[in-house]
C-alpha cells in the first residue's frame, strides 16, 4: 500500500491530492468577494492528501485515499516534543 | 495518548494516523528518544510529516501565526466521509476514551444501516433509538436523562 521513501538531504513534503477544493468558482459579475476558506464539514468527503511519514523504523508516503474501506482516525497535534 | 489505547483501536478496524508540521526525521527522533519510553514498542502507526501546514489548512487546523497544526481528530468512514471532529487549541490534550467511544457509536450506526441512532452517552449494550413516527414524542418513555451518564 504505501511505497518506501529514501532518506535524502531534502526534507520529504506531501499536499493535498485530487481536486482542489478551494477551487475559484467563476463569478462573472461581482469580484471576489471574500476569500473562500476551504474548511471540511461532517457528512462530506474527507481532503485527500499525500503526505511523508515515519513508521517503525521507515520512512513512507501515506495516501489517504489508500485507506477506503476503513475507519481512520486522523489526529492532527501541534508538534513533537510538546508535552500534552 | 493514542499509542497506548492503540490495541483498542485495531479491535475496531480503525487506523490510526498522526500528523504535525514536524519532519519525519524528527518524528523519529521523538519516537526514539521520548515516546518509546512512555508506550513499549514505540508508536505503532504512521506518524504524518506536514511541513507548511498545507494538509493542515485544507482541514481547517493549521494556525498560521504559530506555525503549528491544533489539536485535530477527524473520524472518517471507510466511504471517506467524515463523521465527526473535534479541534482544540494546543494546551488542553484530548480525551482517547470519548474518541473511542464515539467511533463505537459510529460503527455501531452504520450497521445497522441508519436505522438505529445512539443517544447521548452510549455506550456498547446501552440502548439505542430508532427513529420513526411512533418515536416522536415518545423518547421520554424508551431512554431517561440518567442514561447518558456512565456511574
Amino acid at each position: 500500500m504505501a511505497e518506501e521513501i529514501k532518506a535524502g538531504c531534502a526534507r520529504p513534503t506531501g499536499g493535498p491530492v485530487g481536486e482542489k477544493v478551494d477551487d475559484k468558482k467563476e463569478t462573472p459579475k461581482q469580484e471576489v468577494i471574500k476569500e473562500v476558506k476551504a474548511m471540511v464539514t461532517v457528512g462530506k468527503k474527507a481532503p485527500d492528501f499525500i503526505a511523508p511519514a515515519y513508521h517503525k523504523g521507515k520512512f513512507i508516503n501515506v495516501k489517504l485515499s489508500d485507506y477506503l474501506g476503513k475507519w481512520v482516525s486522523l489526529c492532527f497535534y501541534p508538534g513533537d516534543f510538546t508535552f500534552v | 495518548m493514542v499509542a497506548e489505547k492503540y490495541p483498542e483501536f485495531q479491535k475496531l478496524g480503525v487506523e490510526v494516523l498522526s500528523m504535525s508540521v514536524d519532519s519525519v526525521f524528527v518524528h523519529k527522533m521523538w519516537d526514539a528518544h521520548e515516546l518509546s519510553k512512555m508506550v513499549k514498542g514505540g508508536i505503532p502507526f504512521p506518524m504524518l510529516s506536514d511541513g507548511g501546514g498545507k494538509v493542515g489548512s485544507v482541514f481547517g487546523v493549521y494556525l498560521e501565526d504559530a506555525g503549528v497544526e491544533a489539536r485535530g481528530r477527524f473520524l472518517i468512514d471507510p466511504d471517506g466521509i467524515i463523521q465527526g471532529f473535534e479541534v482544540l487549541t494546543p494546551p488542553v490534550g484530548r480525551n482517547v476514551s470519548e474518541t473511542l467511544r464515539q467511533l463505537q457509536a459510529f460503527q455501531h450506526v452504520r450497521n445497522s444501516k441508519g436505522t438505529e441512532a445512539t443517544p447521548s452517552g452510549w455506550r456498547p449494550g446501552k440502548p439505542t433509538l430508532k427513529p420513526g413516527p411512533d418515536l416522536v414524542g415518545k423518547v421520554w418513555e424508551v431512554w431517561k436523562t440518567s442514561m447518558a451518564f456512565d456511574k
